[in-house]
């Protein structure tokens, strides 16, 4: 039995956190929720001089040769900070896309770009409100051309290339687009978590191509599992980090007396929270067990692990307000910080509702 | 990451294989093994089970963690997960020895003297003797060093007056361990002696439990001026609390993980397919579809738990703190499924007749026998306690009978 990370692995993990720790204070975060700005470039530049952009693209295509186990890793402590940079919508879905499904030419052409952050890349599938949309809606992918609007689109206002789901003929079809060409326009939203930004992008008759020679729903499926499971270990990261702040603080406040960590109100409360969070990490682990080793057991494991640490992150974040009392509810204290991303990153990429339905579509089969 | 045994595991896997494939017969696949909860009192059950813990004796299977020089084979705690996944595959009785082998055995190595050693560890081991753990009382379940039954020193004996409560097996046990208070003066940890008590001697007086379920798996156990002699004292007279302990510190390690024979996730998936609602299976239901991922998230998240504790045990190294909350997920977990898999069988959920009900009733069993896994070995109350103080360090609960003599200490009804 060896279901853990090895001590390489470890260790690697352990220069992302110092990394983050120097470069990343929440303050950081804080900078991008507070200003114009809508991600920190010189953590992003950190990122991809790190290695951890490129990390699962292999070194002769740019990047860092490591694998999944490792990514897992970097994506655990990229959440664990609030990491203000588009980095699941680059690694995990859009470079993932190409790895996946991209011709040898476009592998060549995008890789070493996205993992070397010269490229933000992004993934756009929802349209309208409501659940993934499995017939590709509306926007239509007709001679190499593209037009509809794809709405909203995580980082889609600071990415310059997207993996657009479309429509082709009536099927779903999955191209690859430049977003800095006159036939696409973009604005930034206002959202639940601006150190995160969403945006609308309109595609107007803009040059596109497929990716790969022509892809179906199956392979947006494929994608969207295996993008599940490193975002579940981004929001472990984020739950934990909420669990040990609100830990901490509750040890320092004293009420009647002693420290409100002392009443079994607060311990049972955390206690809970701590349960639900190793029950990820456990979901989390097997998910990147089988991602790593592209096993048939994904779309169950990735389900899994996405519902669980979503649910985890949100119920971690939203006690976090409730255990600080007052002051967890002003914008001067870091709890939103943290509740915003959690919800971010729980709609981002289908909520629990749809996962759970996932689940069970891959375990009933 | 894998699953896969280490070279010298699958050796003693290898090993423990062949030895069972010899000695006992191997279950069919999907076949059902009896609740535990209702058959473990049965004479002819104990009658085999005793047969079988002889037989694994005699070839060296029994206790294998426990040291060579008590007859054990000093097998490591990864070893002892190999040889338990192995034997579940046989049709073997169920161990009714868990509390001595498991409990009493190690705490008799660590506290007893040499003639104590002497005398009991080989019948425990070879389960010639059953044992039993006189500790929970009426007045002590979650605050057991509350305990009352008191132990009056007289020559070379001790007189033991008082009730325990929640013995498993006292009524066929030979031998049981009791923690008394031997100083109501001192303070509430510092009174208490333990002893190994001959559960026939004269004055014991054990009356069985019904339990909701119709199994009767506990006692109440009297005692009445019972006469223990000073040498069946295990450590130094109102120091039992340390013997204590180690008894519960290795309860952790000796229960949890089995299901004791209730209905599985599989079981829970082959209902939901199985039965129909309005001309379709169940499983077509979205609420249904939502609450059994639900519960299919945590069952597996507490099963690769395990793995992750497995791991640690197959380094050689001490689990993490992801062992402990296995009990407390797991108990409230299994009363939910119970619950869950009668609601998808609507009126018939209510059944437990053998030959009309699903699974032959087992869900309804499930139903009122998941009750008590949240409260015994540690109530979910008490286990989020330990995972407040223990995992997260936060202070312990406020305790105004620490600092009091015992007797000062109030009670209530």
């Amino acid at each position: 039995m060896n279901f853990d990370f090895s001590e390489d692995q470890k260790l690697l993990q352990k220069t992302v956190n110092e990394h983050l720790r120097d470069h990343a204070p929440l303050t950081v975060a804080r900078q991008v929720l507070e200003s114009e700005a809508r991600y920190s470039e010189s953590l992003w530049q950190g990122a991809a001089e790190m290695g951890w952009l490129g990390a699962a693209v292999p070194e002769a295509l740019g990047g860092s040769g490591f694998g999944y186990l490792e990514l897992a890793l970097i994506a655990y402590e990229i959440g664990a900070a609030l990491t203000p940079i588009p980095f699941s919508s680059s690694v995990y879905l859009a470079t993932e896309a190409v790895m996946l499904g991209g011709t040898a030419g476009q592998k060549q052409r995008l890789l070493p770009a996205l993992a070397s952050g010269q490229l933000i890349g992004t993934f756009a599938l929802m349209e309208r409100p409501g659940r993934f949309a499995t017939d590709g809606a509306a926007t239509e992918f007709v001679n190499g051309r593209l037009t509809g609007t794809k709405v909203p689109v995580c980082d889609g206002d600071i990415a310059n290339v997207a993996i657009v789901v479309a429509r082709r003929e009536g099927d779903v079809a999955v191209v690859v687009a430049d977003l800095n060409q006159p036939g696409v326009t973009r604005r930034a939203l206002d959202s639940v978590d601006p150190s995160r930004g969403l945006a609308q992008v309109h595609f107007e008759d803009a040059k596109a191509e497929l990716l790969g020679d022509g892809l179906g729903w199956g392979f947006v499926e494929n994608l969207l599992d295996r993008a599940a499971v490193l975002m579940a270990f981004e929001q472990l990261g984020g739950a934990e980090r909420a669990l040990e702040m609100t830990r901490n603080f509750c040890m320092g406040r004293y009420a009647f007396g002693r420290p409100v960590a002392s009443f079994q109100a607060i311990k049972h409360r955390l206690a809970d929270i701590y349960v639900e969070i190793e029950l990820a990490r456990s979901n989390a682990y097997y998910g990147a067990w089988a991602l790593s080793m592209n096993s048939d057991k994904l779309p169950a494991a990735a389900a899994g692990a996405r519902a669980s640490a979503s649910d985890a992150f949100e119920l971690a974040a939203t006690e976090m307000i409730q255990l600080h009392g007052g002051v967890g509810f002003t914008w001067e204290f870091d709890c939103h910080l943290f509740y915003r991303r959690a919800k971010h990153l729980a709609l981002a990429l289908g909520t629990s509702n749809e996962w759970r339905d996932r689940l069970v579509k891959a375990i009933a089969a | 990451m894998d699953f896969n045994d280490t070279p010298e595991e699958a050796k003693f896997r290898a090993e423990a294989r062949s030895w069972l494939e010899k000695n006992a017969k191997r279950l069919d696949s999907g076949e059902q093994v009896e609740s535990v909860t209702l058959t473990r009192s049965r004479p002819e059950t104990i009658k085999e089970a005793k047969a079988w813990q002889a037989q694994k004796a005699d070839a060296g299977w029994a206790c294998i963690t426990w040291p060579k020089e008590y007859g054990g084979r000093g097998a490591t705690p990864i070893q002892k997960v190999i040889w338990d996944q192995e034997e579940k595959k046989y049709r073997t009785p169920p161990t009714i020895f868990t509390i001595g082998q498991g409990m009493l055995g190690p705490t008799i190595m660590v506290h007893g003297n040499d003639e104590q050693k002497d005398r009991y560890l080989k019948p425990m081991l070879r389960g010639d003797e059953i044992w039993c753990q006189l500790f929970s009382e009426p007045g002590a379940g979650s605050d057991l060093a509350g305990l009352r039954t008191s132990a009056v020193r007289d020559g070379d004996d001790w007189v033991i007056n008082g009730q325990k409560i929640w013995t498993s097996g006292a009524h066929y046990c030979d031998f049981g361990m009791i923690v008394t208070r031997t100083d109501p003066g001192a303070r509430k940890h510092e009174g208490i002696t333990y002893f190994i008590i001959d559960m026939r001697s004269p004055g014991v007086d054990i009356r069985p439990i019904k339990q909701i379920n119709g199994a009767t798996n506990f006692s109440e156990v009297f005692f009445s001026d019972v006469r223990v002699p000073d040498r069946n004292r295990v450590g130094a007279v109102n120091e039992g609390w340390k013997g204590a302990i180690t008894t519960l510190m290795n309860e952790r390690s000796a229960l949890g993980g089995g299901s004791g024979g209730l209905p599985e996730l599989d079981d829970l998936l082959g209902l939901v397919k199985q039965v129909e609602w309005n001309g379709q299976p169940a499983l077509a239901d979205p609420s249904v579809r939502q609450q059994l991922a639900r519960l299919y998230i945590r069952f597996k998240g507490l099963e690769y738990a395990r793995y992750r504790t497995l791991t640690a045990l197959s380094r050689g190294v001490t689990p993490g703190p992801e062992s402990s909350i296995g009990k407390l997920v797991g108990a409230a977990l299994r009363q939910e499924m119970a619950t869950f898999a009668m609601s998808i069988l609507g009126a018939s959920g209510a059944l437990i007749d053998a030959d009309v009900a699903a699974m032959g009733g087992a869900w309804t069993q499930s139903y009122l026998s998941t009750p008590g896994m949240r409260i015994a070995g540690g109530t979910d109350e008490i286990l989020r306690n330990i995972v407040a103080e223990r995992v997260l360090r936060l202070p312990p609960d406020v305790r105004q009978d620490k600092d009091v003599p015992f007797k000062d200490i109030p009670t209530g009804r």
